[in-house]
């Protein structure tokens, strides 16, 4: 068993006193971030990535990671009190969970949503440890022209498949891409898209963009177009601790949810929506109380999405980390802190560096108990937390920017590009344009440029070398009709109904 | 309805405006590849092979996103809509960022922060300005202090920075 003998050493290096430090500080500020409104995790590890020049690896990923899964446990708390769900995923818990608040059973709720996220990111991490040398083996076959395709395909699914529109997700990507390509490309020392500016030869930092787009941007758009006053939240009248009849009701939609969101989330698409919504739906069909759903709000309607979210967090780490393949924008900035330290991520990734990956998934087994414990009876601080008043939550996070942005480089124009992603932020907020293929694009795009020129190159510049290649052929093939593939529905479908 | 024309019209300027931005942001990147010397080599893709596939797709996509537009736009059919702008809210906010990078070099990141703190919160509808900027000023030292002196960030000197 040569995974758990890994998996052994990774717990010893996790169960040192400065990285349970570090584990503990990253979940508890990964739960404050989920909380409040509008902040998420890829914003945090953002802000937090020039820590990669003071501190170790194996430190600096534990407290990723433990910012990664407090997130999702603290967006739960946000999403059943308040209604105001920060991202997409936990929009599904907020639609049964806030229904049991106004009914008087937060406490019920948020204990089967904690819980539920504790199984599920259990079970999730499991999966990643068990799936994730077998992923690699598989992958050691690919040549750069499978990981081209592959690429192509998972920024066709982030962004066409996944979204509200194709199109505007592709654009997302394309301006993405564009960004990643910004400055001295480092085959030929050329400047690319440096527009005359001295300073863009470098390249834009992913920090600059991602707390643009969501920081700055979101800042933006609340201030002009946000409602004014208090928000109102929900009070936890009940007890936290679940009846007997709440855990009959609540272990098997924890179960469907993990059993349903970890693969989903390990696929190169990745998102935390359709497992979620599937497994709503799901639960819905199963459930014997149906007409709790909508009316008084169903424990099942919050326990099995919750499971399904949490466990599709685990699962976009097994991509993560044995491809260097990120699907959401909070893994393209992992990614992009494993390249300042210098480590290419892929599937040479656990060969060259078990020790830092073994003991990060070890330390998502802590994270998740430390964060039981954190979101069940400590649920009050929390709710406080949710009482910031809006005036002084954007304010400080406007300073956080600034610290992050400012406090790297010093310089003026970072500032200003700054507050131009944050304009970008608000234009894409405002006509719905997503903004997680813009993080993706620009830390795939570069990554796929160098497999098409390593392949091309292996090729002597035969392009056919992507078609030849049975694999390579596939997942184009996969990737072209996920594209077009709603399209020729509807001219199938037009015919008939006309 | 004429109101709900008026709205239509108003969306679909919007996002003909988006569409049109996305092609003059394409015809730049045009530009910008245009000027990378491409490669010798017949097997080797040159540094502006990837650069002239992206500002073709954008230019692509910006002339499908202004179909759209020209055919009724899209922001009309997102999901709560904003129905107005509350342009003294953004000036407020916006006066913040200006002010913070006009001055940072000059008094230094905590008093800047204070600064921008308090006029952000105005935006966001307090009534407290001096609250805001003790708030803001306590905000600013401590994480200062954090992110400087203990994590190792380089916020730079400033009158409040060189006293501590």
């Amino acid at each position: 068993m040569d995974t758990l003998a890994h998996l052994a050493n990774g717990f010893a290096l996790a169960l040192t006193p400065i990285n349970l430090l570090w584990c503990l500080v990253g979940v508890t500020v990964g739960t404050a971030i989920g909380v409040l409104p509008g902040l998420g995790p890829a914003l945090t590890i953002a802000l937090l990535l020039p820590l990669t020049y003071k501190v170790d690896a194996t430190s600096a990923f534990i407290l990723f990671a433990g910012i990664y899964y407090g997130a999702m446990y603290g967006g739960s708390t946000t999403s059943i009190l308040l209604n105001t769900p920060g991202e997409s995923a936990t929009i599904v818990t907020s639609l049964e969970g806030n229904r049991m608040a106004r009914s008087g059973r937060a406490g019920a709720a948020l204990s089967t949503a904690a819980i539920g996220s504790f199984v599920a990111g259990t079970i999730g991490t499991i999966g990643l440890t068990f799936a994730a040398e077998p992923v690699v083996r598989f992958a050691l076959k690919f040549g750069p022209a499978e990981y081209f395709s592959l690429m192509v395909l998972s920024f066709v699914t982030v962004s066409a498949v996944l979204g509200s529109s194709a199109l505007r997700g592709l654009t997302a990507l394309a301006v993405g891409i564009f960004l990643g390509m910004i400055g001295i490309d480092l085959q030929t020392g050329q400047p690319r898209f440096a527009f005359g500016v001295t300073e863009l030869l470098d390249g834009i930092n992913v920090l600059i963009v991602a707390v643009g787009l969501f920081a700055v941007g979101e800042t933006l758009y609340l201030a002009a177009h946000g409602k004014r006053g208090p928000q109102e939240v929900l009070v936890v009248k009940d007890s936290i601790w679940m009846s007997a009849a709440d855990w009959a009701r609540s272990w098997k939609p924890w179960l469907r949810g993990s059993f349903l969101g970890f693969p989903i989330g390990a696929m190169p698409a990745g998102g935390a929506e359709v497992p979620t919504f599937l497994s709503y739906w799901m639960e819905k069909r199963f459930s014997k109380h149906k007409e709790e759903f909508g009316t008084v709000g169903a424990i099942e309607g919050v326990a099995g999405p919750e499971a399904a979210n949490n466990a599709s967090a685990a699962g976009v780490l097994v991509p993560m980390l044995a491809l260097g393949l990120p699907t959401s924008a909070t893994a393209a900035i992992m990614l992009s802190a494993f390249q300042s330290y210098g480590i290419n991520p892929g599937p040479q990734l656990l060969d060259t560096q078990p020790a830092l990956v073994w003991s990060l998934i070890a330390s998502l087994y802590i994270g998740n108990v430390m964060l039981l414990v954190l979101n069940l009876p400590l649920v009050g601080l929390w709710v406080k937390i949710l009482k910031v008043p809006e005036p002084l939550l954007y304010a400080g996070i406007l300073v956080f920017a600034t610290i992050g942005t400012y406090g790297i480089s010093r310089s003026v124009v970072d500032l200003l590009l700054l507050y131009t992603m944050g304009v970008m932020g608000y234009l894409m907020r405002r006509f719905d344009f997503p903004t997680a293929p813009v993080i993706i694009g620009m830390i795939l795009g570069p990554l796929a440029e160098q497999e098409f020129r390593r392949a091309m190159t292996i090729s002597q510049g035969d392009l056919t070398i992507f078609f030849t290649r049975p694999l390579s052929l596939t997942l184009l093939v996969i990737a072209a009709l996920a594209v077009a593939g709603p399209y020729l529905a509807k001219l199938v479908r037009k015919p008939a109904a006309g | 309805m004429p109101d709900g024309a008026g709205q239509d019209r108003q969306g679909n300027r919007g996002d003909l405006a988006i569409g049109a931005g996305i092609i003059l942001l394409s015809l730049a990147l045009a530009w910008q590849a245009s000027v990378i010397p491409g490669s010798a080599s017949y097997a080797q893709v040159g540094a502006d092979v990837f650069p002239w596939i992206v500002s073709a797709m954008l230019f692509m996509l910006g002339i499908f996103l202004t179909l759209a537009a020209l055919r009724g736009g899209w922001s009309h059919e997102i999901e709560d809509a904003p129905e107005s702008t509350d342009w003294r809210s953004l000036g407020w906010v916006a006066l913040g960022l200006i002010i913070n990078a006009a001055a940072i070099e000059y008094i230094g990141f905590i008093l800047v922060s204070t600064v921008m703190f308090a006029l952000i919160a105005r935006g966001f509808g307090s009534t407290q300005p001096i609250r805001d900027a003790a708030i803001g000023f306590a905000l600013a030292l401590v994480s200062y202090v954090g992110f400087d002196r203990v994590l190792g960030y380089k916020i730079g000197s400033g009158l409040i920075e060189s006293l501590i």
